[in-house]
This record gives C-alpha cells, sequence and structure tokens, in this order.
C-alpha cells in the first residue's frame, strides 16, 4: 500500500513527518518551511493584504490545470484584486484515505511550478487524513497575504460614473473545460482552464495607471456576478456591450448544450477592471502586452442611473437587466 | 459554419428586424409555446425590437412548469421510500411541490441524483444492484425517446432495478385544448423546434387548417426567432395560414422517424394533468403494458399525501398565456428565484424566471 495516502500520513506520526519532509518541504524549498516550527515568522512593515480560499473542485485534474495550480492561481490571484504584490500562501490539505501518492506528487509539483511562476513562498502549512467517503480526493485551504504599494487604493466601492470596465480575456474557459470532464458528461472539448496567476499583469496595469478603481477576478458566478457585486457595491450602474464581450466559440457552443449562459461561467485567470476613462486606453494595451491579457477588450462603462442594475445592450441593439447567479449552474431538461 | 455565433450576428439582425417593421401592418398576437424560445427573447430583448403592431405571449411548453403538484408530490414521495435513488434532470431539484422538494428531501438524506441522459440513470442502477433506480421521466416528446431508449437497454442487459416515473407530456394536444378553449386570440403560432425534431412539422398543420392560424418552427438563436417572426407577418399580412419551418438544419416535415418508432413501442398515449389547464386527453404518455414492470408508480406504494397550491401563484393563468408574470401580486415580491413559490420562477425556461432574470419591463 504504498503507492496510497493512508489515515496515518495525517496522523502527526513517523508516515506524516515522512510525507512532510520529503514531499511538501522539499518541493516548496525555502528557508520559512524548512524551520518547520509551530508558524512561520516574517519581518513586514506597511499594507498588508491577507486572504483565505478553500479549493474543492471536482475532478481534481482538468484540461489546462488542477486543484493545486488551482489553488495557487485563486490565492494569489484575490490579492492581486487588492493590488497587492503576492508574497506568502499557506497551504493546508485534507486528503481523502486513498489518494494515489502518485496524484499527490502530481498536485505538489504542480502547486511548485504555479508557485514559482506567482513569485510566492509557501512558507507553512498542515495535512490531515480523513475516511475513505469522508472527502473527494483532495481538499485544499489556503491562505495568502501581499504586500500594497503606497499609492493604491483598489476597492469594488471605487467605480463613477463614466469610468470604462475592462476585461482581460475571452470569458467561460474554466467552467467548460472542468464540467467537460465531469463523471456522466464528459464531452470533447479542445478548451482549457484559463487558470493563471495573475499578479504581474495586475502590476503592469498598476504602472499604466495606479488609478484603477477596481479589480476583480471573475470566479464562480462568473462575469455577470462579479460586475453585479461591483455596482452595489459602488452604487452605480454597469452597462456592457454583449457583441464586445470575448467568448470563444467552443464555451458558446457547450453553453448552449447545457443551457448555460456565459456570462455566469466560472474564470480562473481572468479580471476585470474599472478604470477612469481617460486611463481607458493605456491600461488596455498595458493588458494586452500581457500573455494573460492579450484577450483584453473595453466592454463597457459606469453610470450614475438605476445604481446596483447591471444592463446588457444584447447584439440585436435591445437593453435587458443581467442579474446575479441564483443556486447553482444546472443542465436543463431539453 | 459555427452554428452558434453565426446565428446572433447583428447586422443580419438588423436587416430582418427593418423588414419586419417594413412589413407588419395589422395588429396581431403571436405566441411561442416553448419555454426555450421565451428565453431566446427576453435574452436578447426580442420583444423590445419588434414592431409595436406585434404582441407576443409565451405559452405553456416548459415541462418543469406544468407539470401538476399532484405529479411532483409523487416523485418526491419516492424519493422518501428507502433504497430508491432518484435519478433526474437538475431542473427538478428546486422546484417545490407541495410540502417540499426533490432538493430539500434531498438535503434530509434522499439519495437523489442529477443525471444528463438516461443512460447515466441506468448505469447508476447497474452500479447499485440492492438499490431501486427510478428516473423522473419529465419532459415533451424532446426527451420521452431517450427514456424510451433507456427502457430497451435495461430490457437488453437484463437491469431489474430501474423504473421510470412517466410524466410525459405531448405537445399537439395541449395547443388544440388550448386553442380550443377560445381563451386566447392568436395569429400565428413559433412551434417548438426540439419538438419538432422529433415529431416533424405535420403534426401542426391542424392548427392551420382547424383555426387558420399559421405556424413556424423555429430554431433556438435570435435570428432564428427574427426570422420565423417575419415569416409569420408575411403569413398574416397576406391572409395566409401554413405550417412552414425556418429551423431546417434540425427540423424536416415528417421528423425523426427512428425516434418515434422508439416511443411508440415502449409508451401508450394517456390522459395528463396540466397545470393550470387540467386534464387533456391523450396528452400523456404511460409505460405500454408490456414495459408495466419499470413503471414505477406501479412497483411502489407512493403515498404523496394531500396536494397542497400555493396562494396567490397565478403560474397557471400565466402557462395559459392570460396572464404575465407582471400581472402576479407575489412576482419579484414573495417569488423569486432565490424563493420560488411557483415552478415557472424555478425552472430555467420559465416564463416568470425569464421575466425575473432578464428584467422584461425595464427600459434602461
Amino acid at each position: 500500500m504504498k503507492d496510497k495516502i493512508l489515515l496515518a500520513h495525517g496522523s502527526g506520526g513517523k508516515l506524516a513527518h515522512e510525507l512532510v519532509e520529503s514531499r511538501f518541504v522539499k518541493a516548496f524549498a525555502n528557508p520559512f518551511l524548512a524551520k518547520l516550527d509551530d508558524s512561520a515568522v516574517i519581518d513586514f512593515s506597511g499594507r498588508l493584504a491577507f486572504t483565505t480560499d478553500s479549493y474543492v473542485v471536482s475532478p481534481i485534474f482538468f484540461p489546462g490545470g488542477d486543484i493545486g495550480k488551482l489553488a495557487v492561481c485563486g490565492t494569489v490571484n484575490d490579492l492581486a484584486m487588492s493590488g497587492a504584490k503576492p508574497l506568502f500562501l499557506s497551504l493546508s490539505f485534507i486528503i481523502e484515505e486513498g489518494l494515489s501518492q502518485g496524484e499527490l506528487n502530481e498536485i505538489v509539483n504542480s502547486i511548485q511550478k504555479a508557485a514559482q511562476e506567482a513569485g510566492v513562498k509557501i512558507i507553512t502549512g498542515d495535512t490531515k487524513v480523513v475516511h475513505r467517503g469522508s472527502a473527494d480526493k483532495l481538499y485544499i485551504n489556503t491562505a495568502g497575504v501581499g504586500m500594497i504599494p503606497e499609492e493604491v487604493n483598489i476597492s469594488g466601492s471605487n467605480a463613477r460614473p463614466r469610468d470604462n470596465v475592462l476585461l482581460s480575456g475571452s470569458i467561460g474557459d474554466h467552467g467548460i473545460a472542468v464540467l467537460s470532464q465531469r463523471e456522466g458528461l464528459s464531452f470533447h472539448t479542445q478548451l482549457e482552464s484559463d487558470c493563471a496567476p495573475l499578479g504581474d499583469l495586475v502590476v503592469e496595469m498598476l504602472n499604466a495607471s495606479p488609478n484603477i478603481h477596481c479589480l476583480r477576478d471573475p470566479t464562480r458566478g462568473g462575469l455577470a456576478t462579479t460586475l453585479n457585486e461591483l455596482a452595489k457595491q459602488s452604487k452605480v450602474s454597469i452597462r456592457i456591450e454583449e457583441e464586445k464581450i470575448p467568448v470563444q466559440e467552443e464555451v458558446l457552443a457547450a453553453c448552449e448544450m447545457l443551457g448555460f449562459d456565459p456570462l455566469y461561467v466560472a474564470n480562473e485567470g481572468k479580471l476585470v477592471a474599472i478604470v477612469p476613462e481617460e486611463d481607458a486606453n493605456k491600461v488596455l494595451k498595458a493588458m494586452r502586452g500581457n500573455h494573460y491579457g492579450a484577450g483584453a477588450a473595453i466592454i463597457g462603462e459606469v453610470r450614475a442611473e438605476h445604481p446596483g442594475r447591471v444592463v446588457m445592450k444584447t447584439c440585436l441593439g435591445a437593453s435587458r437587466i443581467v442579474d446575479m447567479l441564483v443556486g447553482d449552474l444546472l443542465p436543463r431538461i431539453c | 459554419m459555427k452554428f452558434v455565433s453565426e446565428f446572433r450576428r447583428s447586422e443580419l439582425a438588423k436587416g430582418l428586424i427593418s423588414q419586419i417593421h417594413r412589413r407588419s401592418k395589422t395588429p396581431v398576437r403571436f405566441m411561442e409555446f416553448c419555454g426555450g424560445h421565451t428565453v431566446t427573447i427576453f435574452r436578447y430583448g426580442i420583444r423590445h425590437v419588434l414592431p409595436k403592431t406585434i404582441d407576443m405571449v409565451s405559452g405553456p411548453g416548459c415541462p418543469i412548469c406544468v407539470t401538476a403538484n399532484a405529479d411532483l408530490d409523487k416523485a418526491i414521495a419516492l424519493a422518501q421510500i428507502p433504497d430508491v435513488i432518484i435519478a433526474t434532470f437538475g431542473d427538478m431539484l428546486k422546484v417545490p411541490g407541495s410540502h417540499s422538494s426533490l432538493q430539500e428531501v434531498k438535503a434530509d438524506g434522499a439519495d437523489v441524483h442529477t443525471v444528463y441522459s438516461t443512460m447515466d440513470a441506468l448505469k447508476i442502477a447497474e452500479d447499485n444492484p440492492t438499490k431501486h433506480v427510478v428516473f423522473i421521466g419529465i419532459g415533451f416528446e424532446t426527451t420521452a425517446p431517450t427514456i424510451a431508449a433507456s427502457i430497451l437497454q435495461a430490457e437488453e442487459r437484463r437491469i431489474r432495478n430501474y423504473y421510470v416515473l412517466s410524466l410525459h407530456k405531448l405537445c399537439p394536444p395541449v395547443i388544440r385544448a388550448l386553442l380550443a378553449s377560445g381563451e386566447v386570440k392568436l395569429h400565428g403560432l413559433i412551434c417548438p423546434g426540439h419538438v419538432s425534431a422529433i415529431i416533424g412539422s405535420h403534426p401542426w398543420e391542424f392548427i392551420a387548417q382547424d383555426y387558420s392560424i399559421p405556424c413556424v418552427v423555429s430554431g433556438f438563436e435570435p435570428l432564428d426567432i427574427l426570422q420565423c417572426v417575419d415569416m409569420l407577418v408575411a403569413q398574416t399580412e397576406s391572409g395566409e395560414s401554413r405550417v412552414k419551418i425556418a429551423y431546417r438544419r434540425g427540423v424536416r416535415p415528417e421528423g425523426n422517424q427512428q425516434a418515434l418508432k422508439l416511443m411508440e413501442q415502449v409508451f401508450e398515449p394517456c390522459p395528463a394533468q396540466w397545470r393550470g389547464i387540467g386534464e387533456v386527453p391523450d396528452s400523456g404518455l404511460k409505460l405500454g403494458k408490456e414495459y408495466q414492470c419499470y413503471d414505477a408508480e406501479l412497483a411502489f406504494d407512493i403515498d404523496p399525501g394531500p396536494t397542497y397550491e400555493p396562494t396567490g401563484c397565478i403560474c397557471g393563468d400565466i402557462l395559459r398565456g392570460v396572464k404575465t408574470p407582471a400581472d402576479c401580486r407575489l412576482f419579484s415580491k414573495t417569488c423569486t428565484p432565490q424563493y420560488p413559490v411557483g415552478p415557472c420562477m424555478v425552472s430555467s425556461e420559465g416564463n416568470c424566471s425569464a421575466y425575473y432574470l432578464y428584467g422584461e419591463g425595464f427600459e434602461g
């Protein structure tokens, strides 16, 4: 049974130590973690951004990523969306007894790669193993801290009338890529998750204009839900144009088949920026210059009337409301 | 051909819209029967781009919406029987019956699986030989053949723990009932696309012949609907009433013979209860004699208890096209997608849900 994770791997005994030292400390090599004290100790001064998230994606491997890459990118992106430079992460694994060592290895390697690309260090962590059936293979909980530069003031409540709304690329790729692998649904697609760390993209955008008002990554609930959150927080309305929102043809087709609207499908490597009108083109150019923003577009603008509403001009020229996602996305009946 | 974006091209849409404006002179009322069409119409704001002469009303073509509470209660009661696994399309989970919903009994421990195809339900039965797997058979002619196919597969693979709660409904009989009632005056009917892919366009002929109402079968993209409306206007303005197809890439006049054969082999017509409309003869499907061992209603002792209809909910009137969600005093107050009172607010193809989500009536 050497190829499987056992309850003993989470017991704090010898097997647990072996797992931590030979696997995690080695892969995430840094002096903070290597000390193996009860907490990591870091020197810090300035404005701190602090976030936490949990990852329970099923299946744990999907085209374009896995739960490990997702955990790093998701946490790093939450920090970046407040304008912070991501620095340190914590990582807690909750493993279902019986997970193969090979799969765990693959995920640890992918975490290491993603952390390296994102420029963050994993400096503390924990492992628990639960009985078979008590979890679905592997859950990861993270926390992340980052530092916010002096002049930056980004918040969901900062959108002002006449600001432009920018989107960094096509929507729905992650949600559809993951769904295509679900048991009982699997369909063939070339599509890959867009899962990516956006810290560098944000730095380049802030270099183009430190006056960015809002940043948010449209993850679960999709673009529609994110825009609604921003409109409500800032007490403004957001008007977008359907034809300006990039959506890949495969995503459109899968959405039609399943009865989804791409506006509500999850992304893991996209961001929405709300930027003063006069800075919009500068920021757009900076976004397009970064690999993860190559497909960026200005998709709409902020208005004062109807606060809290998101309105979309459809491809027919009519206007309609775009509401938040309610409940889960469920495939339709016919 | 891309099949999606090409049917959303704004320059083509603009051409069609101005053609409809030029052609339409006489005030008319068109009904889209199908909930899928209702969603397209609201999602793209089609009502707002049509001339004032065209009044659009939504019909009863949402399979979940028209399922009577007594039938929903049967599904929920089945879920509470020990050793029963319910397999259902996702839309059904949230629909409130008289006292509960599948979602609620699932949270209380009932074994309810969402499936994407009937073959997945069959697989669950195969994988769980000590349990009874009941598929909730809700849907129109579109889904019935796939359920028939699953029963034939069960027969072939000798899967004896698979059952169907057959709540299927047939579209032409209910349209006949609606038109016969005379409650809604219609000048044109947008016929359902996926249903017609199975049954073809011939079963709609009676509407054109007996009621002199032009019919056009439509696809589900905005250009499909606009083309369909244009074809209806062309007929109403010239006094014609014929059945035409604006969805040639999906529908043949004779339908899908193989699917129809499957349905005929496994099911036979029966009377069915429609929410808001009542019992309509020959508008339902039950399992034929040879396949009764798969009938969940015969296999289990179901006790759903007394039926209760929510006070103030006008889903029934909305489904008949005589009222709109805006006429309902519960709409967007006590009845919202988060806390739905009636099924039209739950189903993704429900009229109330489309009204609510896409802000029908909003002039922004």
